[in-house]
């Protein structure tokens, strides 16, 4: 067993502990910081793939600025907030099942995939790789991407900041 | 040569994923199925990494594509969370239940 496959073991069942954490802890804050162990193995796994700025990126955003987001929208409601019991098992029995099926038949489609050829250029100048293709490939995507965070920055702010003489 | 296959990485995306879908759709606090959305996200995001390597094509697109799908995220982080406060002002709670006004 060489060192990569005990990384991706290492990496892959912290990711997958972080997630069913989340399934289970009480606390919405112990969720959150559950799945921010999902978000950093996640970017341990982009690093084993050769894609280190994506892994930069995914700890900046998920694991910086998301999480903030989450943690203030958390700390804004209520706080003391514990996932109460599931009163409907009929529910969460008919969503596992086909969630089960989902699996299964994902699962089996992907089991032989296999390509043949893999990159080996990708970790060379990888910032460098993103930026040529993004602005010489991708620069009306991009354009458009950011019209789209301006968008849902004016409309968070003016959704949360509620009508006027709402003052209370 | 890479050691570990590509099927390895698109089952730990899909076990993610179906982590998160079945969060999604039995929790019942809006923060966690806004956080289990993320988690679905980040799945497929590692699916597009996985195939930026292994792909028929293999070449940097994949990287750039997570990254906007990073993008389009995070906008939609904020504005769930606008939502959800503009909510609670309203109505004093975050369960996805009661989360019913439309249909009265």
């Amino acid at each position: 067993m060489s060192g990569e496959v005990i990384v991706f073991l290492l990496l892959s069942s912290t990711a997958i502990l972080g997630g069913i954490l989340m399934l289970n802890l009480k606390k919405v804050i112990h969720m959150l910081l559950a799945v921010v162990l999902t978000f950093l193995s996640l970017a341990g796994l982009y690093v084993m793939l050769s894609a280190e700025f994506v892994a930069a990126v995914q700890i900046l955003i998920y694991s910086g600025a998301v999480t903030i987001v989450m943690i203030f929208g958390i700390m804004l409601t209520k706080h003391q907030a514990k996932e109460e019991k599931n009163k409907n098992p009929l529910r969460t029995t008919l969503v596992g099942l086909g969630i089960v099926v989902f699996f299964v038949t994902i699962y089996l489609a992907i089991r032989n995939l296999y390509f043949g050829q893999e990159a080996t250029a990708l970790h060379v100048n990888n910032t460098e790789q993103i930026g040529i293709k993004i602005f010489s490939y991708y620069v009306i995507p991009f354009e458009l991407v950011s019209i789209v965070l301006l968008v849902a920055l004016m409309g968070a702010v003016v959704l949360a900041k509620g009508e006027e003489g709402d003052e209370k | 040569m890479s050691s570990v296959p590509l099927q390895a990485y698109l089952i730990v995306a899909l076990i993610l994923f179906c982590i998160g879908l079945f969060g999604a759709l039995t929790k019942r606090n809006t923060i966690i199925v806004l956080i289990c959305i993320e988690l679905m996200l980040n799945a497929v995001n590692l699916n597009l990494v996985a195939f930026s390597k292994f792909g028929a094509s293999a070449n940097i697109t994949g990287q750039v594509f997570s990254l906007f799908t990073i993008t389009i995220a995070a906008a939609e982080v904020a504005v769930g969370m606008a939502i959800l406060i503009a909510f609670y002002r309203n109505k004093r709670t975050v369960n996805i239940d009661e989360m019913n006004t439309l249909k009265e």
